[in-house]
């Protein structure tokens, strides 16, 4: 049995982050405190924060944005989660401290071609394999296109990481916005510098 | 559409009822009783409590025949997985007794044969995202099931769309390397997830898991399960499915 309440809990934030999930105050209230970059490494826990797990059912996750999307850096589960490794009491999910310092705020947008369209560039958040920079292009609260500006790729391994991730990311993000989905399959995320560029680059838009 | 999230056995397991109109005080009834044993199934074979009988066996304070019967049926199974995935699912691959990699799947069939029996064909069950479903979402219409991307958070590598069965993921990014190569005792890294859809969520989520520990091996041992599909994330986000694998168009 997982022990994967914040597993669920923070994919559904995850994908609320991403998808304009209505989900309230305290969501807004994330919004105002810049969220602190995901910890790098898979093994480092990360903070979920566990909201109240709504259910990821069909239209409600799709519904287009009608409310900023929080960051996701502090979403996603801790390593105690998620995994076949046997049941037990719901631990509490404590908020860890960031693992790192909050990333850079965003650069301001870089303009817009005209027709609704915008591009607004994220701040540069580092993770393990090095630093994501990424630009959204949006046509009113949609997002059209994502853009790598900076993907690590400072060491070989992290090279072939960018190389192959670079195209499934924006590929997928993309897809998540349009796939009104009843349920969701697998669990959470230790990785999230690219969710993080991506959201931040959606609020700034949103100022 | 009712949606019930239990909060047990270490997970939040959400209860996806579509009936049109439901009848509120069967529905909430079948809900409880799906509660109950699940808690039950905590209760017993939880190895997080120490009063478990999982866990008084696996201290030697207490012989299966001495345990509730259902302990020994899901050794078995568990025994039955073992030989059925050449060793790389095994109850005891952390150096423990954890039958957990069954319980749940076994404990979820159960939980969705109690909705069935009364009355809601339609529904699906998802334990911490290993889901069994039953039925239609809506008339006409097969459930979409979205498969998590392995790193990116509100990422999808893939829809699968299914009727009647289960869908099962199992991933490396999860909790970091939870899934251990038994042959090896280390942890599998070449994959970075592995989704399994077959008709009953017990062998789909084993088989998941052991895809998982097989690492570069599993696409070949995955294609030649009858009556299964998978997605497999590598970790170097290269993907491979199976070529019936229900994808949503």
């Amino acid at each position: 049995m997982k022990r994967a309440l914040a597993a669920v809990a923070g994919t559904i934030a995850g994908l609320a982050a991403l998808l304009g999930y209505k989900s309230g105050p305290v969501k807004r209230a994330q919004l105002l405190a810049p969220s602190p970059t995901a910890p790098a490494s898979p093994t480092a826990p990360a903070s979920p924060t566990a909201p109240a797990s709504p259910s990821v059912t069909g239209p409600s996750v799709t519904t287009p944005p009608s409310v900023p999307p929080s960051g996701g850096g502090d979403e996603g589960g801790g390593d105690n989660i998620g995994g076949d490794d046997g049941g037990g009491p719901i631990a509490p999910q404590p908020t860890a401290p960031p693992a790192t310092t909050p990333p850079a705020m965003a650069a301001p947008a870089t303009g817009g071609a005209g027709g609704g369209t915008r591009t607004v560039t994220g701040p540069d958040v580092p993770n393990r394999f090095g630093d994501v920079q990424v630009q959204v292009v949006m046509q009113g609260t949609r997002i059209v296109d994502v853009k790598p500006l900076q993907m690590p790729f400072d060491r070989q391994r992290s090279y072939e990481i960018s190389q192959a991730a670079a195209p499934i990311l924006r590929q997928e993000v993309l897809q998540a916005q349009g796939a009104n989905i009843d349920l969701l399959s697998g669990a959470t995320y230790t990785s999230q510098s690219y969710a993080q560029s991506v959201q931040a680059a959606l609020d700034q838009a949103r100022k | 559409m009712p949606n019930r999230v239990l909060h047990v056995m270490g997970m939040a397991v959400s209860i996806d009822i579509r009936a049109d109109p439901p009848d509120l005080g069967t529905l909430e009834g079948a809900v409880a009783r799906v509660g109950e044993w699940l808690e039950w199934v905590d209760g017993v074979f939880s190895t997080y409590k120490d009063g478990s009988d999982v866990s008084r066996i696996d201290r030697g304070e207490l012989d299966v025949a001495g345990a509730a019967p259902e302990v020994a049926e899901v050794l078995a199974l568990g025994e039955r997985f073992r030989a059925a995935t050449a060793g790389y699912f095994d109850v005891r691959a952390a150096g423990r007794l954890d039958p957990s990699g069954v319980v749940k799947g076994w404990a979820v069939e159960r939980a969705s044969a109690l909705l069935a029996e009364a009355g809601f064909a339609d529904h699906a069950v998802n334990a911490g995202g290993d889901i069994r479903a039953r039925g239609r979402p809506e008339p006409g219409r097969r459930w979409r099931v979205g498969i998590a991307h392995p790193h990116v958070q509100g990422g999808l590598v893939a829809v699968a769309e299914v009727h009647e069965g289960a869908v099962a993921t199992s991933g490396t990014a999860e909790r970091g390397a939870h899934v251990v190569d038994p042959h090896t005792g280390r942890a599998a890294l070449e994959l970075a997830s592995v989704t399994v859809v077959g008709a009953e969520l017990v062998s789909t989520d084993v088989f998941a898991t052991a895809a998982l520990a097989m690492g570069a091996g599993a696409p070949a041992w995955l294609a030649g399960l009858e009556g299964y599909e998978a997605f497999v994330v590598g970790a170097d986000m290269g993907t491979w499915q199976t070529p019936g694998f229900p994808l949503a168009p």
